[in-house]
């Protein structure tokens, strides 16, 4: 059993929400007053536990979510790129909690019959049990294949990546890029940071440099092979890294009554399930609109308002992207 | 701009549709529904005691199982089983009975003819984007009928409608697989049935809209300008009134004096 912390209401109240002390007595004085059940005498650690829609309510009445933040506002967003080493592109993005490594790795293949000047791009998403307590060894995540599917066909679908740039010799050999992303910590808006790594991980990629032998066969070469003596011209010189065009930029949010919560948590998402997710490119066009089901519907108006509150984050993100890259050029 | 489709619909036309009920008679529940070639079937059992695992017992809970007309069940699969779960608890009021299961299988009959093998690119490609998706309308609304058929409680039903988008920015309601292939964009809708209601609209109204106007799902593929979505909406809106008409002609007209099958 749990035993909670002995605090009172107002000093957690004024840490969860970060509102000055004077100010929230009063609210607090008139919130209780207003409901009138044991809320006041409860301890918010077990309010939060047992009545989670009417904590969660009692926020958004000042519009204002408990962990401080607005109710348009997405969480902190880092981004390295770069993180694994002996990938060809690689990116970890935190958005809040949520944490996700994405990985691609080149190679060599025949391309299809009817595209033959086209590589392909294979994408897959992992949920492994280290990302959440519900996610248990041995079964898979339902969510998985889902957000797998979805990545796919978004990534595919907005023509991010001009799949001609992958071909090495018509009809003969093109690049198959394997991105996969594994989710190390799930706490919300899974589809957002997962979208976000690709994108950081195809920005990051460095195609290798390969080679034709007398056989025809393409083969990688390393490095010194092409400063030095060079008897083999590499296939593909000046093409190493992929030009992104339209980045589809994704934001998730929660319908709930009149209320729209951008980039929620976990603990909101399994609250409050309506989610309806935004995905927008670089030139503002709609990608996907997604709100699979859900308690509330959503009219006109908070349609429009999710995709409003996309587009500022969709040039948070640009930003941060091009921090991130322009970091890396620097090193 | 009319655009004249291969079989002669108006670009607000629906193909035919037919829904009959109680088609299986050892299912609790059962619709067989078509909209031009694309047939499905829907089989409701429920509810049954016992929620699923990890399940809030405070609720009844939904699954879905798709079966697809041929292949293995894939990611593809689980993404409609995910959708139409959300979906359908949507409309299903699971407070009356809960701590319950309600299974719904879908079963794909027919998915609109067969693929003829394309010889460019870009037809490539949306096969693979598309290769069942379109049946996803005709899921939703297979399964709702089929749970009005089991006589579970239900909010109101789930109408759902696919409309596509043409190069030009013309909206096409209800294409069909071939049509689908050479759209640059499409989206499937779902809203509630409409009201028929003898109390003035004005009091029917949330929010200076209509309940029935608002979206329970939403799937888009490709890339659209926004307004174009939002015009896909309005359209999407209109032709779920028309099938809702449709739904309750069908529906209505059944033998009130059916024997309830659970029990």
């Amino acid at each position: 059993m749990r035993f909670f912390k002995k605090t009172t209401w107002a000093p957690s109240l004024r840490r969860l929400s970060g509102l000055r002390r004077e100010e929230k007595q009063e609210d607090i004085m008139g919130l209780t007053d207003a409901s009138g059940d044991l809320a006041g005498e409860m301890e918010v650690d077990a309010f939060r536990r047992l009545f989670p829609l009417r904590f969660y309510e009692r926020h958004l009445l000042e519009s204002i979510r408990p962990d401080a933040r607005p109710l348009g506002k997405a969480r902190d967003t880092t981004m390295a790129l770069g993180a694994v080493a002996s990938a060809d592109g690689s990116a970890l993005v935190k958005i809040g909690h949520t944490t996700m490594l994405a990985a691609i790795k080149m190679e060599v293949m025949t391309p299809a019959s009817e595209s033959p000047g086209e590589g392909c791009i294979a994408i897959d998403f992992h949920m492994p049990p280290i990302c959440s307590p519900l996610i248990r060894p041995g079964r898979p995540a339902e969510a998985a294949p889902v957000l797998s599917k979805q990545l796919t066909d978004i990534i595919l679908s907005s023509e991010m990546v001009d799949l001609k740039e992958l071909c090495l010799i018509p009809g003969k050999a093109a690049w198959m890029a394997y991105l996969d992303i594994y989710c190390l910590d799930a706490d919300g808006a899974l589809f957002d940071a997962a979208l976000l790594s690709a994108v950081a991980a195809f920005s990051h990629l460095c195609i290798p440099a390969v080679s034709v032998n007398d056989e025809g066969r393409v083969f990688a070469i390393s490095e010194e092979q092409i400063e030095g003596k060079s008897l083999k011209e590499p296939l593909n010189k000046g093409k190493r890294k992929l030009t992104l065009s339209c980045t589809p930029l994704a934001l998730t949010c929660i319908l709930h009554k009149k209320y729209i919560l951008a980039d929620p948590t976990a603990e909101e998402e399994s609250i409050m399930e309506t989610l309806a997710t935004v995905v927008l490119d670089m030139s503002g066009r709609l990608v996907s609109f997604y709100k699979p089901g859900g308690t509330f519907l959503a009219y006109t108006s908070a349609v429009q308002d999710c995709i409003s509150l996309t587009r500022q984050r969709v040039k948070e993100l640009q930003e941060i992207l091009t921090e991130a890259i322009a970091d890396l050029e620097l090193d | 701009m009319e655009v004249d489709r291969v079989d002669g619909r108006t670009p607000n036309q629906l193909r035919p549709l037919t829904c009959s009920c109680n088609v299986l008679n050892r299912a609790h529940g059962s619709a067989r529904w078509s909209q031009g070639d694309t047939i499905l079937l829907a089989a409701v059992y429920g509810p049954k005691a016992g929620t699923r695992k990890n399940g809030n017992p405070e609720k009844a809970s939904i699954e879905v199982i798709w079966k697809p007309k041929t292949g293995q069940i894939g990611k593809e699969e689980k993404e409609y089983e995910m959708i139409l779960e959300r979906t359908l608890q949507s409309i299903c009021l699971l407070t009356v009975n809960p701590n319950t299961t309600t299974s719904i299988i879908l079963q794909v009959v027919n998915d609109d003819g067969a693929v003829s093998f394309l010889e460019n690119y870009v037809m490539f490609k949306m096969t693979y984007l598309t290769k069942k998706v379109q049946l996803l309308p005709s899921a939703i609304n297979a399964a709702s009928a089929a749970l009005l058929d089991a006589g579970i409680p239900l909010k109101h039903l789930a109408v759902a409608i696919s409309c596509g988008l043409e190069e030009s920015g013309s909206v096409l309601l209800d294409p069909t697989k071939l049509e689908e292939q050479k759209m640059k964009a499409f989206a499937y809708l779902v809203f509630p049935n409409s009201v028929a209601s003898i109390l003035p609209e004005a009091s029917l109204q949330v929010e200076g809209e209509l309940l029935e106007h608002g979206m329970i799902t939403s799937v888009t593929h490709g890339v659209m300008l926004v307004d174009s979505y939002l015009h896909c909406l309005e359209r999407g809106r209109s032709a779920s009134a028309k099938m809702s008409d449709f739904l309750r002609r069908s529906l209505q007209s059944r033998v009130p004096n059916d024997l309830p099958k659970t029990g």
